[in-house]
């Protein structure tokens, strides 16, 4: 593993070696003393191109964890008109010896381009890249369920196998779903998508997963053990925002888990969402706070992934990487 | 495990396939292991007067069958001890100086005891003493987990070529090798068997740093 | 000064067309003097007289000199990414006679005093004859009607009128403009899409976009102005022209307002003949259009259509950009790419080397049928002429039985956003002919001899 630039990218024996990284991680931060010399002398800049106070601060706090130095580098306003371009924000970075790039960007694939176009050596890993790709998200949702749902402890070396997701709300411009999609697919979870058909991309056809238009239907037919519900943007529904849907009580009505819809859910169901959540819209407040709601747990192991994230890619020599990527498969 | 410059990392377990290679011969057998375990065993008692302070922790892969080994002698010898108190594993990984230098290593697991290891004496446990840069890691780890009275060092075999000033409490057997020799340990648990084999190193091998212990 | 009149110096150069083949077909030898095709005659027939420049003719296919009805010369306004001059010499090498300069420029192209700037320019330059087309409304802002009177009687003669890069969505304003242009025999050349269905959007709406998560410019945006536009045609009697046409659905429209007998004519270009939307997944702008490649079915349609005729002529769309605008992320970067010298290969490729065509067809959808449309084919500076004694002598020879790795900075325009970079192509043109004056000999644009 080279960059983390979408979970499409990642092979069952990657995604899983990245998991159980992420359990050995956790357990070290349980301890007193949770800052380990693994990433000493490493740089890692975080260059948010879109604020995202939460994802930047867990990627800092990863970074730190694991004794690398954190240079957050915010180009808001850097955009896509006007100010300084990518490629020159990355021959700074590049002059500045960044060992990894923490990217998030309003422009679909800017992760991707940043790790191809030669402007750097780094390591990049997507924090977020427009409608695409939110792979750390993915990677700690998988991993919050593994710990939930597969039995016993933090599931070390297990998939998901048999384990069924229903991802619920806002599908066309979610990140968040492109990447679980993807990664639970690779997982061996079975998906539902859950969304208003105006919020469904043109072209789902093709994921690896199921598409409903009815919440309700969903969870008494498919009985899901995990519903992650999306945050759904209030501005959406305006004509100028796309017009997606006529008001956020008939959202909520159709989408939103709410009390009723919690007391539908299996015993071993869990509620997630990455976050920040609309309460009232797409989560009531007896969701987002009820047992079932692993939503704060999902923050702190978001933590964990990351740093198996920054130490997998930075730890080693991944040049002489990909024949134990085959031997783990 | 294999213990040789260049060695190919802790989460590829080594397969005891290494007897059928030409040139490579059997060292220690199975009751050798098994004698020198059961005097480790005994050394340990002796040196802390007791088990009771005692706290064995296996450095993963093989160090950590063969502290759970000697923690079964402990209790034989001294019945009123506990196991579970006794013994405990200690991942090094993340404390290596040498991680650049090699493929992404899988991350152990560290279990301590109950209890803990705070003010008791841990015996650190591993298969072969090489360069001592695992034990200098061993030891930060420690740090990072609890503050023991004190740390000793237990190693089924001591190969030499010493990188640190780290010496050894006990040794089962001190092997004198060339750097271009490859030292593998076997354990049942892991292996299916119990040996230790020394051979000739594979091409490309360099100086003993290269991640070797 | 009379329309062309700087660009008929070069009368008094003759050469001999040894052993071409017109068209595909037999063999002759051909002379060219005074402009024209003096003569033409069985292969070994005809003898230089010492005046005349034998040009080895053997294996080489002779075809009209190419007309391309859609290129960006991006002077006035953008000249560091290509000027006339540049782009003009592009179009020589890559066989063309004539291209038609889109309007949007800096200013646009919405006033008789542009349009003969360009015209003039053009002229200059001496390497194809630059036929400006005027903008339909004013600024390209698709409010009120340009001066299509005075451009079409300025010296430019404009009888090509678009808002290219932006679509003429009001109906009214569309309508309006479909029934002005009939006063001088003009046609507008829409660039269908629905603005509203087509917010933000970055490609081809469908599988690729929804995985890599790109905004989607979907087929309907296009088909719905062409089946309104159609239709407006048909109803108010004129002639309307149907830009880049990039979708299956797109065809079946055109195929079906034929059939009516409505008065329309579409162009492809040659990389909707070629390339899918599969090339976003790397998200190269490179691959960055307007109108976005499609999807293989799609490419198939486009080349059917061009095959059966639907769609009747390729124009190459050619939009040279600055590497800044191409060298950054997806979203940042500008829709399009060049392509005035590769056109004939990637035509030559898709569908004369699959069969679907012949070099006559070649000939149609390339010279004769967008000088037709752009009404130059007709007077001393006509174009897509059949190859005929007396005729002007506007003449490409192309060697069929080349092969080339395409490399974008090589080429002769200013600018290196080539989608067809790195890929392996065949033919390759070996002379143009300007009223018999090579602008290109031996594959290289003869130098000095643009300018006369």
């Amino acid at each position: 593993m080279r960059h983390l630039l979408s979970t499409a990218d990642l092979t069952r024996g990657e995604a899983i070696r990245i998991l159980d990284t992420a359990a050995q991680m956790a357990a070290t931060q349980s301890r007193e003393i949770k800052k380990l010399p693994t990433l000493r002398g490493r740089t890692v800049v975080n260059l948010f191109f879109e604020d995202s106070t939460r994802t930047r601060i867990s990627f800092e706090t990863a970074a730190k964890r694991l004794s690398a130095d954190v240079i957050n580098f915010s180009a808001k306003g850097s955009s896509v008109s006007k100010g300084e371009s990518l490629k020159d924000t990355a021959l700074t970075l590049q002059a500045m010896g960044a060992d990894a790039v923490v990217i998030r960007h309003q422009a679909s694939g800017a992760p991707h381009t940043l790790a191809h176009a030669g402007w750097v050596d780094s390591a990049v890993v997507n924090a977020g890249d427009g409608m695409h790709q939110h792979p750390t998200q993915a990677l700690l949702d998988a991993y919050t369920m593994r710990r939930h749902l597969t039995g016993g402890g933090t599931g070390e070396g297990q998939d998901l196998a048999g384990v069924r997701v229903a991802i619920v709300g806002d599908v066309l411009h979610s990140r968040v779903a492109r990447s679980n999609v993807q990664l639970l697919h690779t997982l061996g979870a079975h998906v539902t998508l859950v969304a208003p058909p105006t919020l469904v991309p043109v072209g789902v056809e093709a994921w690896p997963c199921e598409v409903s238009f009815h919440l309700d239907e969903v969870l008494v037919d498919q009985r899901p053990d995990a519903v992650m519900m999306l945050r759904v943007q209030r501005e959406r529904m305006s004509s100028a925002g796309g017009g997606f849907f006529p008001s956020p009580l008939e959202y909520t009505r159709g989408y939103g888990l709410d009390a009723r819809r919690l007391g539908m859910l299996s015993e071993r169901a869990i509620v997630m969402h990455p976050g920040p959540m609309n309460r009232g819209l797409e989560i009531s407040a007896e969701a987002a706070d009820s047992p079932r709601a692993v939503i704060v747990e999902q923050v702190a192991n978001g933590v964990a992934v990351r740093m198996a994230v920054l130490y997998l890619l930075l730890a080693g020599d991944v040049t002489q990487d990909s024949q134990q990527d085959k031997a783990g498969q | 495990m294999t213990s040789g410059p260049g060695l190919p990392p802790d989460s590829t377990p080594d397969t005891p396939s290494a007897s059928a290679d030409a040139g490579t011969t059997e060292v220690l057998g199975a009751t050798e292991i098994s004698r020198a375990l059961t005097r480790i065993a005994h050394e340990i008692l002796e040196r802390n007067k007791g088990g009771a302070d005692v706290v064995l922790l296996g450095v993963p892969t093989r160090g950590v069958p063969l502290a759970r080994r000697l923690a079964s002698r402990l209790v034989a010898v001294e019945p009123g001890l506990d196991v579970g108190a006794l013994v405990g594993t200690l991942d090094v990984t993340m404390h290596r100086d040498d991680l650049h230098r090699q493929p992404p290593r899988a991350i152990g697991r560290t279990e301590l005891p109950e209890g803990g290891i705070d003010d008791r004496v841990v015996v650190l446990v591993d298969d072969v003493l090489f360069s001592g840069r695992t034990i200098r890691a061993a030891l930060d780890a420690i740090s990072d987990v609890g503050r023991p009275r004190a740390v000793q060092l237990a190693a089924l075999v001591d190969r030499g070529h010493r990188e640190l000033p780290i010496r050894p409490d006990f040794v089962g057997k001190n092997l004198p090798t060339s750097l271009s020799e490859r030292v593998s340990v076997l354990v049942e648990e892991i292996d299916g068997c119990d040996a230790v084999l020394i051979g000739p190193g594979g091409p490309g091998r360099g100086e003993p740093g290269g991640g070797a212990r | 000064m009379e329309a062309g009149a700087v660009t008929t110096a070069g009368t008094t150069d003759r050469y001999l067309l040894r052993g071409v083949a017109p068209l595909g077909g037999e063999r002759v030898d051909m002379l060219l003097a005074g402009g024209v095709i003096e003569r033409i005659a069985p292969e070994g027939t005809l003898w230089s007289d010492g005046d005349a420049q034998v040009v080895d003719g053997a294996g080489l296919v002779a075809l009209p000199g190419l007309v391309d009805l859609h290129t960006h010369l991006r002077e006035p306004g953008r000249e560091d990414a290509e000027t006339i001059r540049s782009g003009t010499r592009a179009a020589a090498a890559g066989g063309f006679t004539a291209v038609h300069a889109m309007a949007n420029t800096t200013p646009v192209q919405d006033t008789a005093g542009v349009v003969e700037q360009v015209w003039r320019i053009g002229a200059e330059a001496g390497w194809v004859d630059v036929r400006p087309v005027g903008a339909v409304t004013v600024g390209l802002d698709g409010e009120h009607l340009a001066e299509l009177g005075s451009m079409a009687h300025s010296a430019a003669r404009v009888r090509v009128f678009s808002d290219d890069g932006r679509c003429v969505s009001d109906p009214i304003l569309m309508r309006r403009a479909l029934e002005y242009v009939k006063a001088f025999d003009g046609v507008v050349a829409q660039h269908a899409q629905e603005p509203r269905l087509t917010e933000g959007a970055q490609m081809n709406e469908g599988v690729v976009s929804a995985e890599i998560g790109l905004a989607g410019w979907p087929a309907v945006a296009e088909e719905a102005i062409i089946a309104r536009d159609v239709l407006l045609a048909e109803h108010v009697g004129s002639r309307l022209h149907v830009c880049h046409l990039s979708t299956a659905g797109s065809v079946d429209l055109v195929r079906w307002a034929k059939g009516r007998g409505i008065d329309v004519t579409a162009e492809v270009t040659p990389h909707h003949l070629l390339l899918t939307d599969d090339l976003a997944r790397g998200y190269d702008p490179r691959y960055k259009v307007n109108p976005p490649l499609r999807t293989a079915a799609d490419v198939e349609a486009v080349r059917e259509g061009l095959a059966d005729g639907t769609i009747d002529v390729v124009a190459t769309d050619h939009a040279p950009h600055t590497r800044e605008d191409k060298d950054c992320e997806w979203a940042a970067a500008a829709f399009g790419m060049t392509g005035l010298e590769t056109a004939l290969s990637v035509v030559q490729h898709t569908m004369v080397d699959t069969g679907r065509m012949t070099w006559v067809d070649v000939a149609r959808v390339l010279s004769s049928t967008p000088a037709r449309i752009g009404r130059i084919d007709t007077g001393p500076h006509a174009h897509g002429r059949p190859l005929d004694v007396g005729e002007p002598a506007n003449i490409t020879l192309v060697d069929p039985s080349a092969v080339r790795t395409v490399v974008p900075t090589e080429q002769h325009t200013a600018s290196a956003n080539s989608p067809f970079g790195g890929r392996e192509l065949p033919g390759r043109v070996v002379a143009t002919f300007l009223r018999g004056r090579a602008t290109v000999l031996d594959g290289a644009p003869v130098d000095g001899g643009g300018a006369s």
